[in-house]
């Protein structure tokens, strides 16, 4: 082995020939950055990672700091969930979608749901038009969930919701729709998003003020760890706050400063952490940085570990452990030459996969475009497969440890991470952050210049601000019938006037009555949605006792 | 089609096109809005005119959005001027304090106009005046104007608005100082926002510290001229056994309405300072008690006849102001450079004195 | 006589990705205009209100939901019902090739989808102005 002395010098000796040999063929930049903009040096040594303690900075997958993983045989023992997000028009017609995708090979259902849906709002609602069934499916009530779930054993699938705001209210239907089914909700496996934070900063798909919204998520957790033990009660996402323009390290240190408000907040309400800490679960995006991004999942995984066992004395290991969903990055993909983005979807796999993700959705090709086609949808899903059986980077754990670079920036992230957490900290915690308008600005900024990196050319997107060529509009893209919003209403009137409304409104009250006091909301939401009280109804309910959020926008 | 008398129908008819129209006519400093200024001159004077200042993260555009609502709900129209700092490398602006309030957007009694400073300097935009005077013209009852929010430069604001509410918020640290500073003798209403907020109870307890150390100063101050008048109104009031007409219609001297808080400390006068009001604009806590006071500080103005005082000093002031700015535009020209030019060159050349010169340039600018 | 362009940047409908819009609006304002963000969940009545209050020049609206064909033409028609016709109104998301001739016939100015440089709408901004410089 050499020591630090010995490679110091012979460093020298190579900087000092390189010196030379760019002063006759310069490099092809001044700067060389990471797709987040962070600094890149010309190589990496032994030097970059002196610092690391391999037993208490890396250690072994499945153990403590977790920076190799939460399995210790990881890919070995059986491949990463591929759940592909999917959900359009009509329970009908995403039922179909679903017996597809489950028949093409998929592990798991991610259910997209359609803004009115995420919003709280019934398909008849004014604001609805012309949203219905557009991003997702339309599920005004327990009657529109049970043909979602037509033919679809619930203790066979895993399944993921995509739902936030009125999270509670579809998670209850979910549920009715497995009693209905025979199954028992403690033999349910699935995650329900039910991130509010991130959709104050990121995504916009909020209802309630962050307070009530809290006591919400708590009272799943507090639900759930009783009743539906295998459910992942939260989706904890960087996804969406990355999808906004954020850096990589921003994605780490803004997700994890959003946990932390959910365990303090759990925590306060009486909860002890290791109840419901277990079931935490985070949701990171994929983009085309191999390394980076390969350092940012590690790093995360790091981060969480450390302030769940010193922050807060988690005992149980599970509670340690970020487990993640990845969804490889929809702003990456160009309308141009969309084949391209098949590319993009393969790097960006791969380093969700040499990251050690829990389960992943491959983006297809046309959805800077439009909703995914068939066609699309399979070739994304074949990729995630010829990863996992053809590419071999399956078959051993975390290969990229020890890499003087990857670790190099694994440390960079986690520090740059801390930082913000610290920051965050400082004024008070996430909620006041976001209520400050400091973590949106923050995005916002790196958003912007990220654009201008773009369009000055310093940035290279392949198709798009160079090697373009002159193409003919795409075809056969997919397109919800206008007509969907009309079916929706035709059929709440039908639902309105068939079910028992005198058991609704009782159920509402009970809604009611609940959330103006402390009990916990779940039990008398999954009472209501099995009178088939609508979405929007409860939704309404809670509106009038908790108020609606104000967007803070700083510009 | 927007010939002035068509704006100016409009705007008496309270018709937004013919309103907006027109304020952008008088950002655009067009001559046209001239004529427009002169036929609704006659229609203006109605309007209660508030101002909203305070520091950037005060949240002024949320608590003017809770005003709004709550003066809607007293069957009141209102205005909003909401003004927003310009880029001074650009030129260019984001006027995002119409995000907070676009809830109203929908509702024919309420006006929102966001304005850009183009440049100006002191809290408001060159065209906020006449900006208010066309609201005034259009009917509205209430107008509310919320400044740019800099901190110590948002003076302008005492120059147009008959009452002008103060809106600090705890956590900001360093901002009471700027308060001490000098902005705390430009309110008349004074408001803690936030008040939800670790802290409140200080930054409530501190500016009442301070409004009290400048009476016993003899500080200048907004109020204290104003609850001398009071007082005696009131003594007259006593003296006569019964209330005196004009301040019992308008309910200035109804309990709910108490307009200011009274204080004795040991060896002194009792000491008279406004209120201080906690609100919660995010909830609304405070809103409908804020209000109230602002319009107690109205029924005060009216009854006291400050009010046309008030009014007069400002027309003063700003007749004064716009002469200064004719004059200064006029030494833009470039004939004007020129002969400034040769003014000054004749001076170091000892061929004339500097007050001769100056004589000689305020001679050719009058003529 | 100072002459500002004046743009209310929209976003109707229930859609929260607002990253294209706030770009927009940082990129108009860098270009020297005047930029008024209406913020989120707007309905086509709000943005209709909004535009003729703030009088501004040009209406640019953005939607990635799939809601377009909806919200945009009736924006239009609102726009027509008012008898405002000297507003230049442009559109921007994820918005298939197919529906752009539809949009335009409705009067959308121009559609602008992913990829486009902010350089490109600031131009067309200023060359198609519809009311006098």
């Amino acid at each position: 082995m050499n020591d630090n002395d010995t490679i110091k010098k012979s460093l020298e000796e190579y900087n000092a020939e390189v010196e030379k040999s760019i002063s006759k063929f310069p490099e092809r930049k001044k700067n060389f950055v990471t797709g987040s903009s962070a600094p890149i040096n010309r190589l990496y040594t032994p030097l970059d990672t002196d610092h690391i303690d391999y037993v208490r900075d890396i250690g072994f997958p499945g153990e403590y700091p977790y920076t190799r993983g939460v399995q210790n045989t990881l890919y070995r023992g059986r491949f990463w969930t591929m759940r592909q997000y999917a959900g359009f028009s009509t329970a009908e017609e995403s039922n179909k979608r679903y017996k597809f995708l489950l028949q093409q090979g998929t592990t798991g259902l991610s259910v997209a749901f359609d803004l009115p849906t995420q919003i709280g709002y019934d398909s008849d609602h004014a604001l609805s038009q012309g949203e219905v069934g557009k991003v997702g499916v339309a599920i005004d009530s327990l009657a529109d969930m049970e043909i979602l779930f037509d033919g679809i054993p619930l203790d066979k699938v895993s399944t993921s919701m995509t739902i936030n705001a009125p999270a509670s209210v579809l998670l209850a239907m979910y549920i009715a729709v497995a009693e209905k089914q025979g199954i028992k909700p403690e033999q349910l496996d699935g995650t329900i998003q039910n991130d509010i934070l991130k959709e104050y900063v990121a995504r916009g798909t909020y209802i309630f003020p962050p307070e009530p919204s809290m006591r919400l998520i708590t009272d799943i957790f507090a639900y759930c760890s009783k009743e539906v033990p295998n459910w992942n009660t939260i989706s904890i996402s960087g996804y969406h706050i990355r999808e906004a323009g954020s850096t990589a390290s921003q994605e780490v240190a803004f997700t994890i400063a959003d946990g932390i408000a959910y365990v303090d907040a759990a925590v306060k309400a009486g909860l002890s952490v290791d109840d419901f800490a277990p079931r935490l679960s985070f949701f990171f995006n994929s983009h085309n940085d191999l390394f980076e991004e390969v350092a940012k999942f590690r790093a995360a995984r790091r981060v969480w570990a450390k302030i769940m066992k010193e922050r807060f004395a988690a005992r149980n290991p599970k509670s340690l452990m970020l487990r993640f969903h990845t969804q490889t990055g929809g702003s990456t993909l160009t309308a141009q030459q969309p084949d391209n983005n098949i590319v993009r979807v393969a790097i960006q796999t791969l380093a969700a996969v040499l990251g050690g993700t829990q389960s992943l959705h491959t983006n297809s090709k046309d959805e800077a475009l439009a909703l995914p086609t068939e066609e699309a949808v399979r070739i994304a899903l074949r990729t995630q497969q010829i990863i996992a059986h053809e590419s071999g980077v399956a078959e051993t754990i975390d290969p990229l440890a020890g890499s003087y670079y990857v670790e190099s920036i694994t440390d960079r992230i986690e520090q740059e991470a801390l930082a913000y957490i610290a920051r965050i900290d400082a004024m008070g915690g996430a909620v006041k952050a976001i209520e400050h308008g400091y973590i949106q600005q923050e995005i916002q900024d790196a958003s912007y210049t990220y654009q201008m990196d773009i369009e000055s050319g310093d940035r290279v997107v392949v198709g798009m601000n160079k090697f373009q060529v002159k193409e003919a509009p795409p075809t056969g893209l997919l397109r919800v019938d206008p007509a969907v919003g009309e079916q929706q209403s035709r059929k709440l009137a039908t639902l309105r006037a068939g079910r028992d409304n005198s058991k609704v409104q009782a159920a509402l009250k009970a809604v009611e009555i609940a959330a103006k006091n402390s009990d916990n909301l779940m039990p008398h939401i999954l009472s209501a949605v099995r009178t088939y009280a609508t979405l929007g109804e409860i939704c309404d309910v809670m509106r009038g006792v908790f108020g609606e959020y104000q967007q803070k926008v700083i510009l | 089609m927007y010939d002035s008398a068509s704006l100016v129908s409009g705007i008496r008819k309270g018709d937004p096109r013919s309103i907006a129209r027109s304020i952008t006519l008088v950002e655009r400093e067009d001559p046209a809005r001239l004529a427009v200024l002169k036929a609704i001159n006659a229609d203006i004077g109605h309007a209660h005119i508030v101002g909203i200042t305070g520091p950037p993260g005060s949240g002024k555009s949320t608590l003017t959005d809770k005003l709004l609502k709550e003066l809607r709900s007293r069957g009141r129209r209102v205005a909003v001027a909401a003004i927003d700092p310009s880029s001074p490398f650009t030129g260019g602006a984001i006027l995002g304090d119409r995000i907070r309030m676009q809830r109203h957007a929908d509702d024919d009694g309420v006006f929102i106009r966001s304005l850009a400073t183009r440049g100006h300097l002191g809290g408001l935009s060159r065209a906020t005046t006449e900006t208010v005077r066309i609201f005034d013209a259009a009917g509205f009852d209430d107008i509310i104007i919320e400044t740019v929010g800099v901190g110590q430069s948002e003076v302008d604001i005492v120059r147009l608005a008959d009452t002008v509410v103060l809106v600090s918020v705890p956590g900001l640290g360093d901002d009471i100082q700027a308060i001490k500073a000098g902005v705390m003798e430009i309110g008349d209403v004074f408001c803690v926002n936030k008040a939800d907020r670790d802290g409140s109870e200080r930054v409530i307890r501190e500016i009442r510290a301070m409004l009290e150390a400048a009476v016993m100063n003899g500080a200048a101050t907004r109020f204290s001229a104003l609850y001398q008048a009071l007082d005696q109104l009131k003594a007259v009031d006593r003296t006569e056994g019964q209330s005196s007409p004009r301040a019992s219609s308008s309910g200035l001297f109804d309990q709910g309405a108490a307009h200011h808080i009274a204080r004795q400390p040991p060896g002194h006068d009792a000491l008279e300072i406004p209120a201080v009001i906690p609100t919660t604009a995010e909830t609304g806590d405070g809103v409908s008690r804020l209000v109230d006071e602002i319009k107690a500080h109205e029924a005060a103005l009216v009854a006291t006849g400050f009010l046309r005082l008030r009014r007069h000093e400002n027309l003063s002031w700003e007749l004064g102001n716009a002469l200064a700015d004719r004059v200064l535009r006029r030494l833009e020209g470039e004939d004007r450079k020129i002969e400034l030019a040769d003014l000054a060159s004749a001076v170091l050349d000892k061929r004339k004195d500097f007050y001769e010169a100056l004589g000689i340039l305020e001679g050719s600018l009058a003529g | 006589m100072e002459r500002k362009i004046r743009v209310l940047v929209a976003k109707p409908g229930l859609d929260g990705h607002d990253r294209g819009a706030k770009v927009i609006a940082r990129a108009l304002r860098d270009a020297g205009m005047e930029v008024i963000y209406t913020g989120l969940r707007q309905t086509p009545e709000q943005v209709v209100n909004a535009a003729i209050q703030e009088d501004v020049d040009v209406i640019a609206m953005s939607i990635l939901s799939g809601a377009h064909n909806h919200l945009f033409p009736r924006v239009m028609d609102l726009l027509k019902e008012k008898k405002i016709d000297d507003v230049l109104v442009v559109g921007g998301g994820v918005i298939p090739d197919d529906d752009i001739p539809g949009l335009k016939a409705a009067g959308i100015a121009e559609v602008f989808t992913p990829g486009t440089p902010t350089t490109t709408t600031i131009e067309f901004i200023r060359n198609n102005l519809k009311r006098k410089v």
